[in-house]
């Protein structure tokens, strides 16, 4: 079964359509990329999926978006289950200035007020050995996280993802402030990830979507032009705009 | 060609260094002047003892007393609707007609003249309210004086944390309010001190706010309730310094002394947060 069904699936901003009819399926435990070039909608989509275009004044909805068979557009969605399941990786990477521990435990601090001490050390224990820190920063808890390198406060910043038990994990280009040491790395840990969680994740960067997914979609002005196993779009794909985008005509 | 483009930079450079080291100069005067012909006066006696001898001797203690029971008063009534205000403007209101007004309306208050205030104090607090000429109503009058100054400086420091702060925190399932309590709040809390403190160096100061709604000419012991009138720095050293003849100039440069020293020393305390903040501040 999917994990996030997307049914004609529209977005406006104001006047702006941003996203046209997106029929698409997101399965478990794979890595899905989104491509396309600037502008297509591909950032617009993965924030429908955790609802973070609320932020936005003035943008309008229709369709219907089913997260484990729930339509996360209903106006009385629980977001707060919501966005814990659907966690988000940013584009820049972005830990609270905390300690590297606060960071990791923010959430469920807030969640659960009397939370014991056991528990939280072992879901930063939990939480770090998923993202592979816990060896480098085990005895660095204590320490701000923003003294960390940019690849290490990625890795943190999904690690807080994991502490609230989030089984989807939306990636907003995560590597692209990263250089190619540091994207390989993280590449890596998401195949990693991808034993337990659902990984979408959105790149411009084609050769990345190509290494690290097994599901791909090309995105373009708002409509999904093509959507399918990784391999068959970049060596058979259907639609001349894929072919034409993936072979660098244009985008 | 070159040359005397050069040199015309030079010029005007020279210009703009005067015109910036004319701001230095009163500021260097008066401090100076106020030191020289106040400090004498300073000893233990002129600032623990009453005003003695028609004022013309004795100290200002229930001025000094007077003052920093109308600040606090002052500070316990604006910071928390300041902040509030502040907490609403940055954080939940839209781009409405409604609040362009109430934004407008804060920059006019800013503006009003301090004497206006004091009128205003007077008809609201002291005659309608019927609170009488008291500590409580200059409280408030000058309560009302430093509200847009705390309210603009709070919603400055609440902005000027990262929109990312946010962000990552509501992705995280954290509600609104949790978010701004968690996350805003602490990182706006020194730019939120700063201003407040400022603003009680400002209500420290002003004479016409109190002049209708507390101060009392010579009122030689401390009062005793927020219903009670009391003596002010700035209203005493209008007193001496006009209505009262033959006061030592002594005695009113150490009045203008002391109450100059009070305002810098905020201001200064206000300085140092806001310093060791940027300096612990990474993003």
């Amino acid at each position: 079964m999917a994990k996030i069904l997307t049914e004609k699936l529209n977005l406006w901003y104001g006047d702006f359509h941003a996203l046209k009819d997106v029929n698409a399926n997101f399965e478990p435990n794979r890595i899905t990329a989104i491509i396309g070039p600037s502008g297509c909608g591909k950032s617009t989509m993965l924030r429908v999926f955790n609802r973070m275009n609320d932020l936005i004044e003035n943008v309008k909805t229709d369709g219907k978006v089913l997260v484990d068979g729930i339509n996360i557009l209903d106006l009385d969605a629980d977001l707060v289950k919501l966005r814990k399941e659907v966690g988000m990786v940013f584009q820049r990477p972005n830990p609270f200035p905390l300690s590297i521990y606060e960071n990791i435990v923010f959430g469920e601090r807030v969640h659960s007020e009397n939370i014991k001490k056991d528990r939280l050390d072992e879901i930063v224990e939990m939480s770090l050995k998923s993202v592979l820190l816990w060896d480098e920063l085990k005895d660095r808890l204590k320490e701000p996280a923003l003294r960390l390198s940019l690849e290490q406060k990625q890795r943190l910043c999904i690690a807080r993802l994991i502490a609230v038990k989030s089984d989807v994990l939306l990636m907003d280009e995560p590597c692209s402030t990263l250089d190619p040491q540091a994207t390989a790395k993280i590449e890596e840990l998401m195949r990693e990830l991808k034993n337990n969680y659902t990984i979408i994740i959105v790149t411009h960067n084609m050769q990345q979507a190509a290494r690290v997914s097994d599901d791909t979609g090309f995105m373009l002005l708002g409509e999904l032009v093509e959507f399918g196993r990784t391999q068959d779009i970049f060596t058979a794909p259907r639609d001349k705009r894929t072919e034409d985008y993936i072979t660098g005509r244009y985008g | 060609m070159k040359k005397n483009s050069h040199r015309t930079q030079k010029i005007a450079f020279f210009f703009l260094f005067l015109a910036t080291l004319l701001i230095v100069v009163p500021v260097g005067l008066i401090v100076v002047m106020i030191i020289q012909k106040g400090l004498p006066a300073i000893n233990w006696q002129f600032l623990s003892d009453v005003p003695r001898q028609g004022m013309r001797a004795g100290g200002i203690f229930p001025a000094i007393i007077g003052t920093i029971y109308l600040v606090t008063g002052a500070i316990i009534f604006a910071l928390p609707i300041g902040l509030l205000a502040a907490i609403y403007l940055s954080e939940y209101s839209k781009d409405s007609m409604l609040n362009r007004l109430i934004k407008l309306a804060i920059v006019n208050l800013a503006g009003v003249p301090s004497v206006v205030y004091g009128l205003f104090g007077l008809a609201l607090f002291v005659i309608f309210f019927k609170f009488g000429a008291s500590i409580l109503s200059g409280s408030l009058t000058l309560g009302i004086m430093i509200l847009p100054i705390i309210i603009t400086t709070s919603r400055e420091a609440l902005e000027s944390v990262p929109q990312s702060f946010r962000e990552v925190s509501l992705s995280l399932g954290v509600s609104k309010w949790q978010t701004i309590r968690h996350i805003v709040l602490p990182n706006a809390i020194p730019g939120i001190l700063t201003g407040t403190i400022l603003g009680l160096g400002r209500a420290a100061g002003e004479t016409a706010p109190i002049l209708f709604t507390v101060a009392a000419f010579y009122l030689p012991q401390l009062p005793g309730s927020i219903f009670d009138q009391a003596m002010a720095l700035p209203y005493h050293l209008y007193v001496i310094s006009t209505q009262v003849p033959n006061v030592d100039e002594k005695i009113r440069y150490g009045t203008a002394f002391v109450l100059l020293a009070l305002v810098l020393f905020m201001n200064l305390v206000a300085i140092i947060i806001r310093y060791k903040f940027r300096k612990k501040k990474k993003w």
